[in-house]
């Protein structure tokens, strides 16, 4: 059955196309993550409790203003303070009551919201100015890989993000999944986050970060355990060498320009880690922290002009001849 | 003030009062001319600078949200580029707050407290006049850094590492932490004064159970200035120090910490919202009463609310905090007193609802603000009580729909009341009407455009746009709302032209206003429209919590204040008995120089630690020279 | 409106004493602000402190003996200055003269036993965030002093000058007096921070 449904999601994920997703891929009210779909219930729950209350609120304001509106002059009435006093102390009560109520509500929902235990998939999330580091830790220390922007996941189980600022504070959040939280420098936070349906979830930095930080997106795909595991073993190889001559072309270009000297492809030289590992870029659905859906194109045009793409951000422009852009371009594409 | 011409001894009480008024008028005049301007200590004269120097801002801020507006009305526009909107939405947040309404309100207050405490000028009037020059070079320091592309570009909260020294480049942070420091020391100035003229210059009879509910929220809101201010000025400092001279105040790797900003930021952060919205609260108790033509209900519930909100205030900073990863516990703790909040802010609703209820509702523009103020408040309350669920936070902290709380806190919980007042209190300030036709329209456009405008936000908000975004993709489901809200904020700014417009109408053309246009209760009314520089001829003599409705023919005085020096009377704390005529200072440019001199060794700070040194001096010269004394008769004791 | 005297103020005082002076009153409230500030940097302290695995990070503890000087000498000072009040109180102008000059010493030694209580701190303000609180905390402190003895300075040679007879100036002793004794409570808690917490 979850199976089922499972594929079902998935075939849907293949369809809809990265950009122009129909649905509110990145929403709080839109949720499959199991702690997104307890807090929707919190969220409505309180939202239709102070609707009403509003509601009330106005019916009174408006029959305050109504009753007395031609009113010439106040005929005092025994007993109608003792009775406001006494409307007034209801109010009151009910307010006490009903803030209280929320008060336990919230409680429960936030200790059922911290449940992770040791044996859980671990990711460690490093937030970057303007982009998210990612390191797949294991029992086995072989097991280890980096990637970036993209946090693949499998569907059914509990994982466990270690969130980490490097630079400054970002915020780590996928509406659809859970609710944020903040990845401090100097102290590290976590957060667990567990989907039941296959799919691609956006989430996107929630705390301001700086220049980019309306750039700074990043993909959480949950799929089943099998097409997972193949993912991460796949991930864990280094990349492959360069088959056709222009990708072995962009492959000394991007060894002898200064892309190296930031980046990192296992199995080259290029051992750069001030941006992100790009030993399988061409796996990624998007580049530049979701800007650009990852193809040969959007690759060239990101490496011809960073700066006017996402101004600010901390790859320089490297003049590279068309010669050499194409062929960077074609290696990057190339390192599935 | 109008005389009854038949009084037996008619003629004798005109000379005697002639000459009571010219002699007033001579001793507490401030010369016409551009001396006296810059010397002036009238508490009037410094409180309607204030107020319009205070709403510059605002149209200013406002410029910026229009801005920001057309930005963000199509996806990946390229109008503004980050770096100019970050600038724009941090100074948008930093003049909202700090030159716009947290000094609006102090400068209200400045204004009307002498007024309706009944004395004629407030508590250290050269403190008053310095307060002014300070946030005036603050403001200007603010906005020339902006238009010389210097302002500062990382949030009205300014969290670090951002605005530390690795990540803060230039002086851009530098000079909002320096904002900080002359607009709190001007908010700090006044809270003194007021806390003092609210204390110790009370009109004989005015015990602590006949103050009006205004003066009673400027009391409490300067009790929460004097205690949640000082925590924002260690923090900026800290930030200076770190950036200036290598302290490691908030960096982890030297046994700093990044949450100890938020930690001292929040401290003052959440208790500025009471700030800016206590005095709004006792403007709608104070107004109330006219428009519903009865005694608010429930004074003692009003006053306790309103010190009530005053102490939990700063029991709840950790609630801007509840995804930085504190303890849970904490966390839970801090939702059940912000949960708690609601009930003071409860009170006050209910007892203004029940006055209503109870009253016989005249329709002017003022109580159409207050409507407005009821109908949008409660909302923002409401989405505070959501805000104040750590789970709750956890999906919307940092989003349009916390955009959308705090304005329909701030803009329908503080402003609505303070236009409603400038409509109710311009009679007192300028001796003019201000339109009624105008007011109306201004006020149904405002309403109108300001919930079209911002609750959207709210849905924005849980269809997961963040705050403080320059952008979003087109892919980004967000496109049709954020239009809508760009298309309704043009709603809002003509509601809001209008109102500028009636301002500058109704201030020269206006209908000439009496003493008491509303027939209201509280003293203020009991003087001249506007008043004289002595405010009252003689000083009220007080019976009741509404002096003027208790006889509406005659104001018990008290006699025997010197007219040939500014004096005033000083009375007891509690039961406001009469305890010495004390002198008012004279005007005087030291104020003035004292600033200048101010202002010169905090922008001087910025680039250099010695200006803290070598820019002293002068400061003491100014202040040796604003202290000594003059041998006036003010001096004699 | 017509009004009704009924109420004649003609013989009260021209000058309201202790809390009948406004100015009382805003010594107080500035006070106030100056307390809020230093048990906030005291807070800062404690906080910081609880964060760090070893306290004092990276440093010596600070030397006793400047910072104990200080103390005692601001002890010490509280005598001539409950005197100084006392003698304000009762207008007595030559004693008043005698007491601002010896006041003025009293806020002189601390500061120049302060010049060598920051070297005695063993840690510069730039080697880390423990560094950096105990320097803000003097600094602060000193900051308190030099202020209080500019003002003591001038109110001193007020006195001598013809402004001196004047029961507005023994008010502003008497307020300058209280001051001074705020400026060593405060001092008391910074004193046991910096120098005694690292030894408990």
């Amino acid at each position: 059955m979850i199976r089922a449904a499972s594929k079902a999601g998935l075939s849907a994920m293949l369809v809809v196309p990265l950009t122009g997703c129909g649905g509110n891929w990145q929403s709080a009210l839109d949720v499959y993550g199991s702690a997104a779909i307890s807090l929707k219930h919190l969220i409505i729950l309180i939202v239709a409790v102070c609707s009403v209350v509003w509601m009330l609120v106005m019916i009174a304001l408006i029959a305050a203003l109504w009753r007395n509106r031609d009113a010439r002059s106040s005929s005092p009435e025994p007993g109608r303070e003792r009775r406001m006093t006494m409307a007034v102390i209801g109010a009151v009560v009910a307010t006490v009551l009903i803030i209280s109520t929320f008060t336990v509500m919230s409680f429960i929902a936030t200790r059922a919201l911290t449940v992770a235990s040791q044996d859980d998939l671990t990711v460690r999330v490093r937030g970057l100015q303007w982009w998210w580091g990612l390191e797949y830790v294991g029992p086995d220390p072989s097991h280890r890989f980096e990637t970036a922007n993209e946090i693949h996941i499998p569907v059914g189980r509990n994982v466990r993000l270690q969130l980490e600022g490097l630079d400054v504070i970002h915020s780590f959040w996928v509406p659809s999944l859970a609710g944020k939280q903040d990845l401090v420098p100097g102290r590290p936070n976590e957060l667990t986050i567990r989907v039941e349906r296959a799919g691609v979830y956006r989430g996107q930095c929630a705390e301001f970060c700086g220049m980019q930080h309306a750039h700074m997106a990043l993909l959480v795909i949950a799929e089943p355990q099998e097409d997972f595991d193949k993912w991460a073993t796949a991930q864990r190889q280094v990349a492959t060498p360069p088959t056709d001559e222009e990708a072995a072309a962009g492959l000394r270009t991007f060894l002898t320009k200064p892309c190296a000297a930031c980046h990192t492809v296992r199995g080259t030289a290029a051992a750069g880690t001030t941006g992100p590992d790009l030993t399988h870029v061409g796996s990624r659905r998007t580049i530049a922290s979701g800007m650009f859906e990852t193809t040969r194109g959007s690759l060239a045009a990101w490496i011809a002009d960073p700066q006017t793409i996402k101004p600010g951000n901390n790859m320089p422009l490297v003049p590279l001849t068309p010669d050499e852009l194409r062929a960077v371009s074609a290696y990057l594409a190339s390192l599935k | 003030m109008n005389r009854p011409a038949t009084a037996p001894d008619t003629h004798d009480t005109d000379i005697a009062r002639t000459r009571l008024t010219s002699a007033l008028a001579k001793t507490w005049k401030t010369p016409p001319g551009f001396w006296g301007a810059l010397t002036t200590v009238d508490h009037k004269i410094i409180g309607r600078r204030y107020i319009f120097t205070a709403f510059v801002f605002l149209a200013l801020g406002g410029v910026l949200a229009a801005l920001m507006r057309l930005q963000l009305a199509q996806p990946e526009a390229r109008l503004i580029g980050p770096d100019r909107y970050n600038q724009i939405f941090t100074m948008h947040g930093a003049n909202m707050m700090f030159l716009f309404a947290v000094p609006v309100m102090e400068a209200v207050a400045v204004y009307l407290v002498p007024l309706m405490v009944g004395t004629r000028n407030i508590a250290f009037p050269r403190l008053n006049a310095f307060s002014y020059w300070i946030y005036l070079a603050g403001g200007a320091l603010l906005w020339t850094a902006f238009a010389l592309d210097m302002g500062p570009d990382v949030g009205w909260f300014a969290y670090v590492p951002l605005s530390g020294p690795q990540y803060g480049a230039g002086k851009r942070a530098d000079i909002w932490a320096q904002m900080i420091t002359f607009t709190e020391l001007s908010a700090l100035a006044i809270a003194v004064e007021l806390v003092v003229t609210i204390f110790k210059q009370r009109a004989p009879g005015m015990t602590l159970d006949r103050i009006p509910v205004f003066v009673w929220a400027m009391l409490v809101t300067s009790f929460l200035v004097i205690m949640a201010m000082p925590a924002v000025m260690i923090a900026s400092t800290g930030l200076i120090l770190d950036r200036l001279v290598g302290t490691h105040f908030y960096n982890p790797a030297e046994g700093g910490d990044v949450l100890l900003w938020q930690h001292l930021f929040w401290f003052f952060g959440h208790p500025e919202v009471y700030i800016i919205f206590l005095p709004a609260a006792g403007m709608v108790s104070t107004m109330i009463e006219p428009f519903a033509r009865r005694p608010a209900f429930g004074y003692l519930g009003l006053v306790m609310a309103l010190i009530a909100t005053g102490i939990l205030a700063f029991g709840l900073w950790v609630h801007h905090m509840f995804v930085a990863g504190l303890p849970r516990l904490g966390d839970s703790f801090f939702t059940a007193s912000s949960m708690a909040i609601a009930v003071p802010a409860g009170i006050q609703m209910f007892c203004w609802l029940a006055t209503l209820w109870d009253g016989r509702p005249v329709f002017k523009t003022p109580l159409l603000f207050i409507m407005g103020f009821i109908v949008t408040f409660v909302i923002g309350g409401l989405t505070g009580v959501m805000v104040a669920s750590v789970p709750f936070d956890t999906q919307v902290h940092d989003t349009y729909f916390v955009v959308a709380h705090f304005h329909y806190v701030l803009i329908g919980g503080a402003v609505f009341p303070l236009l409603g007042a400038v409509h109710y209190w311009f009679p007192k300030l300028t001796g003019r009407m201000m339109s009624e036709t105008l007011g109306r329209w201004s006020f149904w456009l405002i309403i109108v455009g300001f919930n079209a405008t911002f609750f959207p936000m709210h849905i924005l908000g849980l269809e997961g746009m963040p705050r403080r975004i320059y952008t979003y993709q087109p892919d980004l489901p967000w496109h049709g709302l954020n239009v809508f809200v760009s298309l309704s904020s043009i709603v809002l700014t003509i509601g809001f032209l209008l109102f500028f417009i009636n301002v500058f109408r109704s201030a020269r053309f206006g209908e000439v206003a009496p003493d008491n246009p509303w027939d209201a209760p509280t003293l203020e009314w009991a003087t001249t429209s506007p008043p004289p520089s002595y405010n009252f001829p003689r000083i009220p003599v007080v019976g009741s919590l509404h002096p003027l409705w208790d006889d509406r023919d005659t104001l018990p005085v008290a006699d025997g204040l010197r007219t040939d020096r500014r004096e005033l009377i000083v009375t007891t704390l509690a039961s406001a008995g009469p305890q010495a005529r004390e002198a008012s200072p004279r005007n005087s440019i030291w104020p003035l120089l004292a600033a200048v001199a101010t202002t010169i060794m905090l922008i001087w700070s910025i680039f250099s630690p010695w200006a803290v040194v070598w820019g002293s001096i002068p400061i003491a010269v100014a202040l040796i020279g604003w202290f000594w004394p003059k041998g006036t008769p003010e001096d004699e004791s | 409106m017509r009004e009704k005297i009924v109420l004649d103020l003609g013989r009260l005082p021209l000058h309201g004493m202790g809390t009948g002076s406004v100015t009382w009153w805003g010594t107080l409230a500035f006070m106030l602000i100056e307390g809020t500030g230093f048990a906030l940097s005291i807070a800062v302290y404690l906080y910081l402190m609880s964060l760090a695995t070893v306290w004092p990070i990276n440093a010596p503890r600070p030397d006793l003996l400047p910072g104990t000087l200080v103390t005692l000498i601001l002890g010490i000072s509280l005598v001539p200055n409950l005197l100084i009040s006392r003698w304000a109180e009762q207008q007595d102008l030559r004693k008043v003269q005698i007491g601002m000059v010896i006041m003025s010493i009293f806020g002189i030694v601390p500061l120049i036993v302060r010049i060598f209580e920051f070297p005695a701190l063993r840690v510069s303000w730039d080697s880390n965030a423990y560094g950096s609180v105990v320097w803000i905390l003097l600094g602060l402190h000193t900051t308190h002093i030099i202020t209080d003895l500019v003002d003591t300075l001038v109110l001193a040679v007020l006195m001598f000058t013809r402004h001196g007879p004047n029961r507005r100036r023994f008010g502003d002793v008497q307020d300058n007096a209280m001051y001074w004794n705020f400026v060593v409570a405060t001092w008391l808690p910074i004193y046991g921070c910096i120098y005694w917490l690292v030894r408990l």
